[in-house]
């Protein structure tokens, strides 16, 4: 399959990408990784008039341990946060990177491509809400800095104008005795979820919890925070009653669509299991113990 | 600025060697690997980012050649399945494959080969589990698997068990 004709515009910066954009206009899309972009234009369900492509840029693409932050640079590919030891540190952010789609769709998509996309069934956006991440744009009036639950504005949207990049994704480092762990359940390898859940527990003992984060994907127009989740276990001791009282806030907070992943209703069951799972190997991984946990899919 | 589908210069190494060429900016690697050089080996399956088919080494790394441009690839080193045997020898790979009959049709194979390649230089020796996610992006509708991660653990010199 062919894409429709376009005009070819190389950065050579994130400020030559948003200075191109602003000539070219809205007919014009950004290139990262191109692995939703490519298959749209592919199928003429995007054409784009004119693309402005990143992959050349020098610099923008790393994973940095800065004051108390980890920064990961737009163009990081997901193999690369998969196979980093300092996201590795983090081990939520190595559940989602190691199992988005396939290897060859992880050496080559980007997270910040993933984030600005803003697909409801993309894996990055509830990791970040779980970690308070915050991302930094560049634009026409420069850069600004926006937490990650007011970036996303509904599906396929964000607060970026028109001529802004994402430059970077900021991920404070969890404090000691806090842990994650995201689960996604998706029916083969290289498709998007059915549903995901992403957690951060931080806990003051092995039994009370100080503080959840608990954000939802593939069930909303948005990934959603289950607020009366994690309410469920704030400042609360942690009982197999606790964990199955949140997850069953987590499906009630649940929006999810009727699609061919499955019902409405599917989806929401789908989700309680995979909340209590991703609390259970959060909160073992709190303890200190070793948990492998990623997407699961046939096969795997 | 470029007009609309205004050529470009792209310098591409491909199996070692340079390769320099104007090219629409809609061209597809695998295109430009099968069409513009003639390396009909990667094959197209799927054409939709699913099957792994058109699987080639970019700068190393495995990657679906039908989702990338070839300006994506500007500056960058191709392997393609031909560029695995030396001297009409098979490499290592080729041979486990077909030694431990590792297909049946070949549709898929060539990328198959290449994912096989990718996986083996992060994982020289690797667990079932790593052959499994390393090879989760290709499909293959004949054998059922069980060949390939045969052909896999032989190439890899792991004994069956």
């Amino acid at each position: 399959m062919i894409p429709h004709p376009f005009g070819y515009h190389r950065a050579t910066s994130l400020e030559d990408a948003s200075r191109l954009l602003s000539e070219l206009g809205e007919d014009s899309k950004v290139l990262a990784g191109g692995q939703s972009l490519i298959p749209l234009m592919k199928l003429r369900l995007a054409r784009p008039g004119s693309l402005v492509d990143l992959n050349h840029i020098p610099h923008a693409a790393y994973i940095e341990r800065q004051n108390g932050h980890l920064r990961i640079g737009a163009m990081t590919r997901h193999s690369e946060i998969e196979n980093s030891p300092h996201a590795a540190s983090i081990p939520i952010l190595h559940d989602c990177a190691a199992g988005i789609a396939d290897v060859q769709v992880r050496n080559m998509g980007t997270i910040g491509g993933s984030v600005a996309e803003a697909d409801p069934h993309g894996d990055w956006a509830p990791v970040l809400l779980a970690l308070d991440a915050e991302v930094e744009s560049v634009g026409p009036a420069g850069a600004r800095t926006v937490p990650i639950s007011q970036f996303i504005k509904d599906a396929f949207t964000t607060v970026l104008g028109p001529a802004e990049l994402l430059r970077e994704i900021r991920v404070p480092t969890p404090p000691a005795r806090s842990a994650g762990a995201f689960i996604a359940f998706k029916r083969c390898a290289p498709v998007y979820p059915t549903a995901s859940a992403a957690v951060q527990v931080t806990m003051v003992d092995d039994d009370f919890c100080r503080d959840a984060h608990i954000a939802l994907g593939c069930v909303g127009l948005t990934p959603i925070v289950a607020k009366e989740a994690e309410a469920a276990l704030r400042e609360q001791a942690i009982t197999s009653l606790s964990i199955e009282r949140a997850a069953d806030a987590a499906m009630a907070a649940a929006d999810p669509q009727p699609d061919l992943r499955g019902s409405a209703n599917y989806k929401r069951l789908l989700l309680r299991v995979l909340v209590r799972r991703a609390l259970h190997a959060a909160l073992a991984r709190a303890r200190g113990e070793t948990v492998e946990v990623s997407h699961e899919y046939v096969g795997r | 600025m470029s007009a609309a589908n205004a050529r470009v210069r792209v310098r591409i190494r491909v199996n070692g060697a340079l390769r320099e060429m104007e090219i629409e900016p809609r061209r597809l690697l695998v295109e430009f690997l099968r069409e513009d050089l003639d390396l009909t080996g990667t094959h197209i399956g799927c054409d939709t980012t699913f099957c792994g088919a058109c699987t080639v080494l970019l700068n190393g790394k495995n990657v679906k050649s039908c989702t990338v441009f070839a300006v994506q690839a500007d500056g960058g080193d191709v392997t393609t399945v031909e560029g695995l045997e030396k001297d009409g020898k098979l490499d290592a790979v080729q041979q486990a494959f077909a030694d431990c009959h590792g297909l049946q049709c070949g549709y898929c194979t060539p990328g198959f080969l290449m994912s096989t390649h990718a996986l083996l230089a992060r994982h020289p020796q690797p667990s079932d589990a790593q052959i499994r996610k390393g090879v989760a992006g290709n499909t293959c509708r004949c054998t059922g698997y069980q060949n390939i991660f045969k052909a896999i653990r032989t190439a890899a010199g792991i004994a069956e068990k």
